[in-house]
């Protein structure tokens, strides 16, 4: 499939929102702005060019490093990736979008980052937003239905966060 | 009590009709492990279906943050235990494919070879345990007794009978035994009669159709929509397999195998003639229909281990050796799917250069088959629940992972 052909479009609908075409990696990638991302998805859905009718996956990405001295050595600043896995079933074509998400909503600890639902254009993200949500702690604006789904819904923390600590103990359970 | 009677009130109060909320496992052995559904009902006609997860969540995606890829191989055996080849494998391909590390020839027709066995295991399963559903005994036990036959096949092989941990990156972890191919075709020759019993026992069952056809109808756009995939998918009719669709990553391992899609097309499945007719009460959808995509994979797998028994003996070389357990894998990332037998399997990693993964995602199968159960079910009986979500064939270690 024809990745810049893809970027193109987008940009030319999009502008600036539309940030990045990587083509070099494994799977090629187009990073999105959060605040346009629902409006590049109803068009990689609807457009008759592209078809991406199937949402595979929905991955969160926490680039953050605990530690000061191996923090010091990284080429990123710490934030949150997000990723959509898309491919069409008729045109059988792959493409992966990317957003890029503070860690923290205005660098407050424990504000989370807020980014729009696509559940409204795939069904499936509705279950995979809500896992992305529990694990890593991500604000889905726009879900009909945002609780965790695989912690207890008084769970407390985001445990795939890399300065995650575990509880002491959950319920007078001991967990370590 | 008396002085009430006359009240209309209160024999409204007293004989109510409104909705119950009834509560459905995690303990129920229909629901195939831990899962709790919340139905609610008016009746008998169940209004609402609330599918309640996690009771088996264990984040085997924080555990692959510590763990080097070699080490993860046991963890991904735990999702879908009655397809931990396949599992092994969907693990194996995508460091491959970050590597981008070619296993020799030899290697991928075993590759095959154990992921379609392993397949034929894990319908099988999933055919007895739909009999267990629908209050039908005997296809469990015939099914386990066939399943035991694999079993033993693949103990031979890699000296476990669930959790293999067989198909590593690189390779695998040893070479089939000696004997092991005559032992397998035997089998092979042994259960292709066996699947007519099948055939009789549920498939053309006048009770099984009656509990089955038009029970729990998906459509074909809601199926992509939902994200669903595997027989769920192609018991809708939608033609997509990874196994000729998929990534070249994993397309390459079929390269040269001849292989049918199994979907209905024009009313019609591939070789239909074979089989027993789809009976008239079936609609494309239903629970039958997904059963039946099942059943038609098992043969069309039992001709793929034999097309990939001969070539593996026509293939000169090794299998290809694991890769070291520091092996250091270069920053970047991967996605890859796998066909497994309940659907797409998704494995994504992220490395930062060093032997331990930044970050490990499973995207799993019976996760997206799951959430469409408030969508079928809604307005079906409470009987007819175990039916459709046994047609979904799910395993609770996979969705929770």
């Amino acid at each position: 499939m024809d990745h810049q052909k893809l970027f193109d479009q987008l940009r030319e609908r999009f502008g600036d929102d539309v940030r990045a075409l990587v083509v070099e990696t494994i799977d090629p990638w187009i990073e999105v702005s959060a605040e346009r991302l629902e409006d590049v998805c109803r068009l990689l859905k609807n457009d008759a060019a592209w078809q991406f009718n199937l949402l595979n996956c929905i991955t969160a990405v926490d680039y953050f490093e605990p530690d000061a001295k191996k923090a010091a050595k990284v080429d990123w600043k710490p934030h949150v990736q997000m990723l959509y896995h898309l491919s069409s079933t008729t045109l059988k074509h792959t493409v992966v979008i990317k957003v890029r998400l503070p860690r923290w909503k205005d660098d407050v600890a424990g504000q989370l980052p807020e980014v729009a639902s696509v559940s409204g254009i795939w069904r499936t993200a509705d279950w995979h937003e809500r896992e992305v949500y529990d694990l890593m702690g991500v604000m889905f604006v726009g879900h009909p239905d945002l609780r965790r789904i695989l912690c207890p819904e008084d769970w407390e923390g985001y445990p795939l966060r890399k300065d995650y600590v575990m509880p002491l103990e959950y319920h007078g359970i001991r967990n370590r | 009590m008396a002085s009430h009677l006359g009240d209309p009130r209160v024999v409204e109060f007293d004989v109510r009709t409104d909705e119950m909320l009834i509560n459905m496992g995690p303990q129920h052995p229909s629901t195939h492990g831990v899962l709790r559904l919340a139905l609610r009902t008016d009746g008998e006609i169940v209004s609402e279906a609330t599918p309640h997860i996690g009771y088996l969540h264990r984040c085997a995606e924080k555990i692959g943050e510590n763990l080097s890829h070699r080490q993860y191989i046991p963890y991904t055996d735990r999702m879908d235990y009655l397809a931990a080849m396949n599992m092994n494998l969907g693990w194996a391909l995508v460091v491959e494919k970050l590597l981008k590390h070619e296993v020799p020839e030899r290697g991928r027709h075993l590759r095959v070879l154990m992921a379609e066995l392993n397949r034929i295991a894990s319908h099988l399963v999933a055919m007895g345990t739909y009999g267990l559903d629908l209050g039908s005994f005997t296809p469990f036990l015939y099914a386990f007794r066939e399943r035991e036959r694999i079993l033993d096949l693949f103990e031979e092989v890699c000296g476990a009978r669930l959790t293999y941990s067989y198909i590593t990156p690189g390779g695998a972890t040893g070479d089939l035994t000696e004997g092991w191919l005559e032992k397998c075709e035997a089998f092979l020759d042994q259960l292709a009669p066996v699947i007519e019993e099948y055939h009789t026992l549920l498939t053309s069952n006048a009770v099984f159709i009656r509990r089955t056809a038009g029970i729990g109808v998906l459509s074909a756009e809601m199926a992509i929509d939902y994200g669903t995939s595997g027989p769920v998918l192609r018991g809708s009719g939608v033609d997509y397999d990874l196994r000729r669709d998929g990534d070249p990553w994993y397309t390459g391992l079929y390269r040269d195998y001849k292989y049918e899609v199994i979907v209905q097309k024009d009313g019609h499945y591939p070789k239909d003639r074979d089989y027993p007719p789809v009976p008239a009460e079936a609609v494309l959808g239903d629970s039958w229909h997904r059963f039946y995509v099942r059943m038609l994979e098992v043969v069309q797998s039992v001709e793929l281990v034999r097309q990939a028994m001969e070539r593996y003996r026509a293939a000169k070389g090794d299998c290809g050796a694991p890769l070291k357990l520091t092996q250091r894998l270069p920053k970047g990332e991967a996605y890859l799917e796998t066909e497994a037998p309940r659907g797409q399997m998704g494995f994504f990693l992220v490395a930062d250069g060093n032997a331990i993964p930044w970050r490990v995602r499973v995207r799993s199968s019976s996760f997206c088959n799951l959430s469409i159960t408030h969508e079928v079910c809604r307005g079906c009986l409470i009987a007819d629940v175990p039916a459709v979500i046994g047609s979904l064939d799910i395993v609770m270690g996979e969705i929770d992972r």
